[in-house]
């Protein structure tokens, strides 16, 4: 190998050598494309980014990439990632789990990993399924769900990823879906920009167990319909001829949703992507009432955890002088 | 009050046993370490344990409120904090009741009779006043309105009663100090060093410490001055009063400076282990200290630490240990140093959260998925708590494996004293090159030690991927090859097993030539067990003793001392895992001596135990 070797800038370049093993048309494939092609953008030479992950699907990741990876246990990605930063704060650490990973048995390292506001690009990759122990509801599966486990159907209420985050004290808390594959970079390039703890959902189709779950949301063509982009500054328009909004109901402080052609333009709610109020109740706009907000529902700035603590590049190493005076 | 009484420790041993109890809001700790220092000042040798209740603020009174402290100190090495007590102060009813059976026969006993009215007997949940009724007829005992002496004593203070009672702790360390010849003034200096914001209460403080001194005069009782020894022969540096807690972390900190490396220190609180956590993270910059969310997420988060370069740390009693097990799976697989402490306490689940065992043992060796061995120390005194975290770090960086450090409530919270190590002279923790002439594989093994390489993210160029499944041998690729997995399960275990001959061979504590029994013990319990042997050989009985400070891989040369000795016995906190260790590995008749009363060995039940094995 040689050593020399630090300068990748294709997307190519971020590939590893492994076969990848997820299924034909698993939502994953996409979403590995994307996360390339936005390392090769972000152009961070490839031995300063390390991809932690859980267990599931999705965890396999760090596999298929070139940088440095570290596949761990069901849940705990988050803990880990959080020690690798406290370690070396220089690095670029990005942590991918299901939703079995970030919402179920490590729901409490996502919860803390957001409120200490560690440095992390969290990419939850919500399939709404138990994928790899072969179709189990998950927490975020909706009610009815019929899964092997759940053959009645499931009668939990599923957990929002998103307003459970803002709930946490996220301080950027972003969605996107695979197949949105304009849309997801712009959301993941955010997330990257920001320092912090980043917080995105990417909703990501399981074609084996629960193929269609989000509906029109990452079907390309339907999308628009379905989904609203979010865009800091800018009107609420949605709708494949842009011809749909949502309007602010302050008494009630909630969305409603309108059409173009009753509502004048200047009545339509203006995204602020500051303003925690609304991004909880953007979070929580649901299909088949409201379009489900993509892009970055809310982002402030917030002082990084391992900066706060004092565990900066400028550290003093601790010697045998100062373990003298200790003594 | 003229009270003459014959003060001379009932044994005619040479060293002195002092046992402080009352309410948990009573200052009993800190009046004990008040007296410890003063210890360590006199240049005597000593060790003291706190007996406190989980409970935080019980009700006054309560049996359950009680909290105790008891040093033993004498010239000569003192191993113990002492069976039984030459003197004991109560301070109240319960505190009486609950604490005399640790008071000798004939011993010395000061009462605080303040409280021995109808109530408080009732909190006591006793009828008849034991001042009165001749119950306390074997001790030699001296009652004294302490409260009511303290607040004369500070009555030109214009403090509130609650205020000015609160200092009656002092009183009754000023005439224990006026018992055995102890100076005031490093007391008085360090009270107006820790109120130096509120003089009042400094001075209060001492007023009060010194009319208890005064009063011990007008006692006209021998004092105990002449059984604390003189000054230890070549005590250039003055002796530090020590608790295996803070020698632990004290000892962290050295594995930062010894192997110049980041120590990231994670933990959860948890009794008896948080004590480590609050003295790192004093240590401001020595070491990085993280409060995680939960006992899983603290280790991994030491792991993460360990995978990125620094040296991951994880602490925690039993219950937590348990938790981290699917984590130190992953620390094992991955192969990266970590180390994980396990303060022991009473269990199983809650169990007796502040009470000292040693039964996590064989979850240390065995309890995880999988085939899975990694290595098990366990310091052997306060002071030990400072070097075992070295050597563990060093197995550790050199081995590429978790090791587990067993300590205990009562290493964690005993104290004695203790004379800090050159540290120039200390070797360094020697992290193996990482030299690959291009040619990287993330496991790839040292022919010598099997570790493979550590090659933290952010090395240039040699960018890989670790994980849980299994790996291939060499290039760490995902690998369900059977034959693969058979070689590295193989190669895991071989490369701990072998960290036993870089190791030192087992060594006799106490050598005896044609001993007719050998005593095995681990942790917390050498200073009994050793005292327990001494006086035994003193009385004319052959026993050697060796104490295991390695508990996987077992030390080298141990199967065969053990053949060497007609009967083997362990004794242990527990209800003998050692001692089915050794059966298991040596088909060894290994007998067992075994307590599990949440409380430290006595000597005097060591010495019966191991003379009836004898019998045998």
């Amino acid at each position: 190998m040689n050593l020399m070797d630090t300068k990748p800038v294709t997307a190519a370049d971020y590939a590893s050598d492994q076969e990848v093993r997820w299924c034909p048309g698993c939502g994953d494939y996409a979403i590995l494309k994307v996360v390339k092609n936005v390392l090769a953008e972000i152009a961070r030479p490839r031995d300063e980014v390390v991809f932690v992950s859980g267990i599931g699907c999705a965890a396999r990741f760090p596999y298929y990439l070139s940088t440095y990876g570290f596949h761990t246990i069901h849940g705990r990605a988050a803990a880990v990632a959080t020690g690798v930063k406290l370690a070396n704060p220089g690095l670029d650490v990005w942590v991918i789990g299901g939703d079995g990973d970030f919402m179920s048995i490590g729901g409490n390292h996502t919860l803390h990993a957001l409120r200490r506001n560690v440095d992390l690009n969290m990419l939850l990759f919500n399939n709404a399924i138990y994928g790899l122990t072969k179709g189990q509801s998950s927490p975020t599966s909706p009610i009815g769900t019929r899964s092997p486990t759940t053959p009645n159907g499931s009668v939990e209420q599923p957990v929002n990823a998103l307003a459970f985050a803002l709930g946490a004290g996220a301080k950027f808390v972003a969605r996107g879906a695979d197949t949105l594959q304009t849309h997801l970079p712009t959301v993941l390039k955010r997330a990257h920009e920001n320092k912090g703890a980043s917080f995105v959902e990417i909703l990501q189709n399981c074609i084996v167990y629960a193929d269609g779950a989000f509906g029109a949301i990452n079907d390309r063509s339907e999308s628009h319909n379905a989904t609203i982009r979010l865009e800091h500054g800018q009107p609420m328009i949605f709708g494949k001829e842009e011809d749909k909004g949502l309007v602010w109901n302050e008494k009630a402080q909630e969305f409603r949703a309108v059409a173009l052609a009753d509502t004048p333009e200047q009545q339509l709610a203006v995204h602020d992507e500051t303003n925690i109020q609304r991004a909880f109740a953007l979070a929580r706009l649901e299909q088949p009432d409201f379009p489900v907000a993509l892009g970055v529902l809310y982002a402030s700035d917030a002082p990084e955890y391992a900066h706060a603590r004092g565990f900066t590049a400028k550290r003093k190493p601790f010697d045998r002088e100062a373990l003298k005076s200790l003594l | 009050m003229t009270t003459i009484i014959d003060t001379r420790p009932a044994s005619g041993a040479p060293a002195t046993v002092v046992r402080f109890a009352g309410d948990s809001g009573d200052g009993i700790q800190l009046a004990g370490h008040e007296f410890a220092k003063s210890t360590a000042d006199a240049q005597a040798d000593f060790m003291t344990f706190p007996d406190y209740p989980a409970e935080i603020r019980a009700p006054q009174g309560t049996l359950f409120g009680v909290s105790a402290f008891q040093i033993q100190f004498g010239a000569d090495d003192v191993l113990t904090p002492g069976d039984e007590a030459d003197v004991l102060v109560a301070f109240n009813p319960a505190a009486l009741i609950t604490n005399l059976q640790h008071l000798k026969q004939g011993g010395l006993l000061v009462v605080d009779e303040s409280h021995f009215d109808a109530r408080g007997l009732k909190k006591a949940g006793i009828e008849s006043n034991p001042l009165e009724d001749g119950s306390l007829g074997a001790h030699q005992l001296i009652r004294i309105d302490i409260v009511k002496r303290t607040l004369e004593a500070l009555v030109s203070f214009g403090l509130g009663r609650k205020q000015a009672t609160r200092a009656k702790n002092f009183w009754a360390l000023g005439l224990v100090y006026w018992l055995f010849g102890r100076e005031l003034k490093s007391t008085e200096a360090w009270l107006e060093q820790k109120f130096a914001k509120d003089p009042l209460t400094a001075k209060a403080n001492i007023a009060a410490l010194r009319a208890g001194h005064a009063h011990g005069e007008t006692m006209e009782i021998a004092a105990f001055a002449d059984i604390a020894g003189p000054a230890r022969p070549n005590t250039a540096q003055k002796a530090k009063i020590i608790s295996g807690a803070h020698a632990m972390a004290l000892g962290i900190a050295a594995v930062a400076a010894l192997a110049e490396r980041d120590v990231l220190y994670c933990s959860y609180p948890i009794t008896p282990a948080s004590s480590l956590l609050h003295a790192l993270a004093r240590l401001e910059g020595g070491v990085k200290t993280f409060q995680a969310e939960d006992e899983i997420a603290s280790a991994c988060a030491a792991i993460g630490a360990s995978y990125a370069g620094s040296i991951g740390i994880t602490a925690s009693s039993g219950p937590g240990l348990a938790l981290k097990t699917e984590a130190l799976g992953l620390a094992l697989t991955a192969e990266l140093p970590l180390i994980a402490i396990d303060v022991q306490r009473a269990g199983p689940s809650t169990g007796m959260p502040t009470k000292p065992e040693q039964s996590d043992l064989q979850m240390a060796i065995f309890g995880r998925h999988g085939e899975s061995p990694l290595p098990v120390l366990a310091p052997s005194t306060p002071a030990d708590c400072f070097s075992i975290m070295v050597e563990a770090a060093q197995i550790a960086v050199e081995a590429m494996t978790p090791v587990i450090v067993l300590s205990d409530a009562y290493l964690a919270n005993a104290a004695s004293d203790w004379i800090p190590p050159d540290v120039g002279a200390l070797p360094g923790i020697v992290i193996p090159a990482q030299d690959f002439n291009g040619d990287f594989q993330p496991y790839a093994r040292d022919d010598a030690t099997l570790a493979r390489p550590w090659v933290p993210p952010g090395t240039p160029g040699l960018a890989h991927r670790i994980g849980g499944i299994e790996k291939e041998s060499g290039s760490g690729n995902i690998s369900y090859d059977p034959g693969n997995h058979a070689e590295m399960t193989r190669l895991r275990a071989e490369k701990i097993d072998r960290i036993a001959a870089r190791r030192p061979a087992v060594e006799l504590d106490i050598a005896c030539e044609d001993a007719d029994l050998l005593v095995i013990g681990w942790g917390s319990t050498w200073g009994a067990i050793t005292q327990a042997v001494a006086e035994l050989n003193e009385e004319g009985q052959k026993i050697a003793h060796l104490h295991l400070r390695q508990l996987w891989p077992l030390p080298r040369g141990l199967e065969e001392l053990i053949a060497k000795f007609p009967v083997t016995v362990t004794a242990e906190l527990n209800t003998g895992q050692l001692a089915a260790l050794l059966r298991s590995e040596y088909l060894a008749p290994i007998k067992s001596i075994s307590q599990v009363t949440g409380q430290p060995f006595r000597v005097s039940d060591l010495k019966r135990n191991l003379l009836a094995r004898l019998e045998n």
